[in-house]
Parts: C-alpha cells; structure tokens; sequence
C-alpha cells in the first residue's frame, strides 16, 4: 500500500515532497520556467518583469500564538514573492471550509488577512469560496496566489550562490514550528514561544537599498533552515558550512525541541529569510537588516564554500562536524 | 530549560577533551548502549574530536530498533479494525512490519494518533467510549513505569475501552547478554542517565563484578558525553572496574523506588525478543496475571504467524556493536531514510539512521 499512496511526508516539504514534484508534476508540466524551481515564477510580460506565485495554508490550530491561518496565508504568499527580490502587489484567496465552521472564527481570519495585506502593502483583489460537506476538510483551508514586480537589476535564485559568499538569517529559527506544536493537542505543557509569522517584504527592500547584489533570498518554511539550505546547495552546486554556535536560537525553542526530539533545524518559520550575500558586503547589509523591526537578531551563520557541493556541514560548538541533511519524512516526537 | 547551553560550551568540551588526550594511552572500544547518545555523539561530532585510539561502538539501545516485526504486526493487525483508535509515540509510525507500516496504514484510512505520553492515549479513551483505545508500548524502563501508571488510572476509573500492546524492553540484562556473546571485546560502557533516573545503578553492578569492565552512567549533553568518556579511560588506564555516574544532576543512586514499584505492580519481568538478535531472558515485561484484560493482543485474540525479517538486514549485528551500518550491503542503497528496510533505519535514534544523516555513509 505503501508504495502507491500519498504519505504525509509527502507534504513535510523534505526529500519526499521533493521526490513527488521531480517524478510527478516535473515530467508533465515541463517548462522552462517552472524547472526553475524557486518559490515564485519570473516571467516577462510585455517587457515587464512580473513574480508569480501560489501556496496553500492547512495549518491545524488555525489560531496559535503570534499568528493564525488569515497572517501565514498572506503572509506566506507575499514573502514566496519577496524571496524572488519583487515587490508584491495583488493577491487572491481561495478559501475551502468545511460545513458547520463558525462564522465568527472566519471573520477572525478575514481580519487578520486584511491586517497582514495592509503591513504588506498588497491588495487582496479576487477571490473564490467553496463549502464541503462535515468531515472533507478540517475546519478551513485557504489558498493564495500572488504577483509582484521585479525591480530592475535584482537578479535573485536558489542557482546563484557562490563560494566565498556569507549565509545570513534574519533572527530565531523554529519559533514558527514550535508555537504550532506547542499548541496542538495532545501536549500538556504551556510554553511562552510565539510564531514568527511576518510579511518580509519590507525586509528585503532595506536589503537590496543596501546591495542589489543579492546573489539567494529563501523563506526557510517547513523542512526549516537545513532543508532550505540543502536546497541552495544542490541548485548552485556549492557546498555549505554552518557555525552552530553563530545560529539563533531562543532558549525556550531549544528547550521545547530537546523535549520532543527536534532540531530546530529543521523546524518551519513563517517570518525567516535566508540570504545568501557576497562576502565584501555581507556586514553592511546585516547591519542594515539590524536597523529593521524584522532583523534586529540578523546573523552571518555561515559560508559557501567549493568544497563537498550539495552538502551542508555544520561545525559544531564543540568543534566537531556533521552533516546537515535534507528533512527525511515528517519530524516526529521520539520516544524518550 | 536552564544548563542547556552550558552543557554545550565549546571551551569546557575542549578542555575535557584536553584532558583525555592527556590520560589515553590503551586503544579502547566503549559502547554506548542507549540510542539517545548515538544521536548525540552524532549531532556533536564527538566521533571526530576524540584521539584515535578511543573507538566508540554503538549498541543496542533503541527501544524502537529493538521492536520486532512480530508486536509490529500485532499494533497493525489492530489499527485495521474500525473499532480500534491505535495509539503511538511518533517514531513507531514508519517501522516497517512483515508487510506495512502504521505509516502506511494511517494513509490506507486506519485511525492512528501520536501521542507524547501514555496518559494522553487514557484522554482519547475518555473522550471515545465507543472506541478502544490501544496504546503501543515501546520503550525502555523510562516509559514503562507510565504505562504502568495509565494501566492502574484505568483500572481505578473503571475504563474498559483502553488495552495496551506491550513491547517495553530492560536494559541491563540485555548488557549481560551482550557480555556473555565472546565476540564482543568492550572495554567500557556508556549508560544512558535516563534509565538510570529511574532504575538507580545498582542493575549494573555486574557489569564491573562479574565481568571486570568499567561503566559510567552519562548524560546527553556533549560536555556530559566528554566527561563520562574521560571518567571510563581513567578508570582504564588505572585498570579499575567501577559502575560511576556522572549524570549527577538527574540520577540518584537508588534510582526513582516509586516509578520501580508502579511498573512491577502491573508489569512482571518475562523474556522478549529483540530484533535482529532473538530472544534474551529477562527483558521483556508482560501485565500481571490481574491486569491481563488491559492486554489487546489477547483482548482481541491476534495471532501474528509469519513475521520473518529481511533476509538481507544486519540489524541484529549492528545492534550488538559487531558489525557498523557501513558494513551492511543494504545501508544507503536499499535501505534508506525514505524507504527503510531494518529498524536501525527508521527511528531517528536508530544507529543507522544517525549514521546516514549526520554524514557517516563510507568509510
């Protein structure tokens, strides 16, 4: 059964969901801009240079702290836009609920869409709503799409970087994830971390205002930090080397993660990039990013390297190495 | 959680490991038992900073490893009634059985949760009369005494919807066998603190007086990890044999006597099989004769008859330290994360897997 059947980690954004889009939708849809396989389309219209994107939300609680389903689906949408250096625009949304959810939870959500869109400076502009019956969906899933300009001279991908360039984060990893887990039922501890959930376009403007030579920008979203890095080193054919010691991570996400058995890692953000920078401007556009409400934490965590291309090593603090693997599967709780 | 972060301090790690080198002089094999510090010596690094002579085995300490096809095909035969809400901690969901997994299951439209203690599978029964609820138990004598406890909140409730697939294990007697095997030349152990939190030391004492060979009860934090490796080598090079701890912070001596007297007031010590490595006497546990109803293999009446192992998987040598995954012609080839064929694949503190996905995949 196994063999023929969607699985979960299909959809855990790791090696299986990786494996599903090369042996599935790849071969059939086949076309230039889609094998990119970056977060958003670039394509020219007319001589203009246009993002476009697409993303669905099915988060489980819709409401957790520091966020809900209405800010990741806004917000998701807009930094898969941001992440290609375009400035977001317009947006749709697409909403399935399922029969019976309380009309008082979807205004909640709308509300906090329409609060999302305006911090993100985008319009919601179209729309579409389905209602399936009890039991065909859990409470409400909603789909955005979304486009955006690409500024002249931003030349951003998952392909571009180089060795000798600088991996920079803009704070914390693993709140996002770690807020969700705490909240979902079945875990009886109370914990203070908050999603970090947060449109990052404005981020990404300060940067590029810095330096328009940005060589990556990622969303490190499920399959957390390591996946994604894993990601930009099989498409720019580089090798990356992590400092452990230099990643930040708050004390209670640790604390959380060393319960459950996670490694922050490999735990989703909502409100994280991922830059990859040349190393001559590296400090000036992390000091930059320190001056934004988004980056006040930003750190170089690491460097790319000619070395082992593919691969992600991470030095550890006690000055050994290991391998930083793409997420296999979905993480689970261990046993002890 | 507090100390985490100075139990990771790069400058105390290297001035242990200072130390060490200082001290070592004997080229030394030592196991650590439990899957917890494979991981962590992994995650660390620690392999590669310790001086040559120093190898570290590992053994075959996951709960989850251990468990064979046949409580495997038990939990799936179960989870395909539709009367059934099968319980499980998260890492038994991609074991593979003889011929699926719950994963698998799960997708095939079985009702399968994950839970993160025993007491949350007792809430399920609560909240589902209708249903039995059937929690899979697997693990060391760090869950068993929880199981013990849902099975006595039960039984005091007077909830007869809720059953158990007993899987659990013990470890020191599973050290004796491992001893008793000629083959295996170790020098010293490596305890896992957590076992030890709750059964105290004083199981391992055979360890050092029968068999002559030093052990150190350790936590899991790499400065943990360092310095229990520097008290084994002194207690070797002075050609001492002592059971020590040195996860002082969260085992005493005695152990924890009330969780030790839970478990065998619901649970008696039987013999169980391990997989890859067959039967050992005197690791299993199975429900006192009083709480037997609480035992869903019998409540239902499953008979699991074929539950035979890949021919190919080298599970069982890896388990005991006689063999390293890289040894196995399956590892990285047909046996993979995504796609395991033994258990040592599957769990995340399965020595395979950590070999696999902190890097160690040649030689």
């Amino acid at each position: 059964m196994a063999d023929n059947s969607i699985l979960l980690a299909h959809g855990s954004g790791g090696r299986l969901s990786h494996e599903l889009v090369k042996s599935i939708f790849l071969p059939v849809f086949d076309n230039q801009v889609l094998n990119q396989l970056d977060d958003r389309a670039e394509v020219e219209v007319s001589g203009v240079k246009l993002a476009f994107t697409t993303d669905s939300f099915v988060v489980n609680p819709l409401f957790f702290a520091g966020g809900d389903i209405g800010k990741l689906a806004v917000c998701g949408t807009v930094n898969d836009l941001a992440m290609g250096g375009a400035e977001p625009l317009y947006i749709s949304a697409g909403f399935i609920i399922e029969e019976g959810f309380s009309l008082d939870s979807l205004k909640s959500v709308v509300a906090s869409m329409k609060k999302a869109a305006d911090e993100a400076g985008v319009k919601i502009v179209c729309g579409d709503t389905k209602v399936v019956e009890k039991g065909s969906a859990d409470q409400i899933f909603i789909n955005t799409s979304g486009i955006g300009l690409v500024p002249e001279g931003v030349k951003v991908s998952g392909s571009l970087a180089r060795p000798g360039d600088k991996v920079v984060i803009n704070g914390f990893i693993g709140d996002h994830g770690m807020a969700v887990m705490a909240e979902r039922q079945g875990l009886s501890f109370k914990s203070t971390i908050a999603s970090d959930c947060a449109p990052l376009n404005g981020l990404v403007k300060t940067m590029l205002g810095e330096s328009k030579n940005i060589h990556v920008f990622r969303d490190p979203t499920r399959g957390g930090v390591a996946t994604t890095l894993n990601e930009i080193a099989a498409q720019s054919g580089v090798g990356i080397v992590l400092r452990e010691e230099a990643i930040p991570v708050r004390d209670e996400v640790l604390a959380v993660c060393e319960i459950l058995g996670f490694d922050p890692l490999y735990v989703a953000n909502e409100g994280k990039l991922l830059a990859v920078i040349p190393a001559e401007t590296a400090e000036r556009v992390v000091a930059a990013m320190k001056n934004h409400p988004y980056g006040t934490d930003s750190a170089i965590i690491g460097e790319v390297v000619a070395d082992h291309p593919g691969r992600v090593v991470l030095s550890t603090g006690i000055g050994g190495h290991r391998i930083v693997d793409m997420l296999v599967g979905e993480q689970l709780p261990r046993i002890c | 959680m507090k100390f985490l972060k100075e139990y990771r301090d790069g400058a105390l790690a290297r001035d242990i490991l200072r130390k060490i080198e200082g001290l070592s002089k004997k080229p030394v094999k030592l196991m650590e038992v439990c899957g917890t510090h494979t991981v962590a010596i992994f995650r660390h690094g620690i392999r590669e900073v310790l001086p040559g002579n120093i190898a570290l085995i590992s053994g075959p300490g996951c709960p989850v490893c251990v468990t064979p096809n046949r409580h495997i095909d038990e939990a799936i035969e179960l989870c395909r009634r539709r009367d059934v809400i099968l319980t499980t901690f998260g890492d038994m969901m991609k074991v593979p059985g003889s011929n699926s997994s719950l994963a698998a299951e799960k997708a095939g439209g079985a009702s399968i949760r994950i839970v993160y203690s025993t007491m949350d599978a007792l809430d399920i029964a609560r909240m589902n009369p209708e249903k039995e609820v059937i929690f899979f138990g697997i693990g060391f004598e760090t869950t068993s005494p929880t199981i013990a406890a849902a099975v006595l909140q039960a039984e005091r409730e007077g909830l007869n919807n809720f059953s158990v697939v007993g899987a659990q294990k013990l470890i020191p007697q599973a050290i004796r066998a491992l001893l008793s095997d000629d083959e295996i030349g170790i020098n010293g152990f490596i305890l896992p603190g957590h076992v030890s939190a709750i059964i105290g030391v004083s199981p391992y004492e055979f360890i050092a007086g029968e068999f002559g060979i030093p052990a150190v009860v350790i936590g899991f934090e790499p400065v943990d990890i360092l310095q229990g490796i520097y008290m084994l080598i002194k207690q070797i090079e002075e050609g001492a044999a002592k059971v020590e701890i040195q996860y002082n912070r969260g085992v005493p001596p005695a152990g924890n006597p009330h969780a030790m007297a839970l478990l065998f007031k619901v649970f008696e010590v039987s013999d169980a099989i391990w997989r890859g490595i067959g039967t050992i006497p005197g690791t299993g546990l199975k429900l006192r004769k009083e709480y037997q109803k609480f035992d869903a293999v019998k409540k239902f009446g499953i008979k699991i008859n074929d539950d035979r192992e890949h021919p190919g998987c080298k599970c069982g040598d890896v388990l005991r330290g006689l063999k390293t995954p890289l040894e196995c012609g399956l590892f990285g080839k047909a046996c993979l994360p995504e796609h395991p064929v033994g258990a040592c694949m599957v769990s995340v503190e399965g020595t395979c897997s950590a070999y696999y996905k902190y890097g160690k995949r040649s030689e």
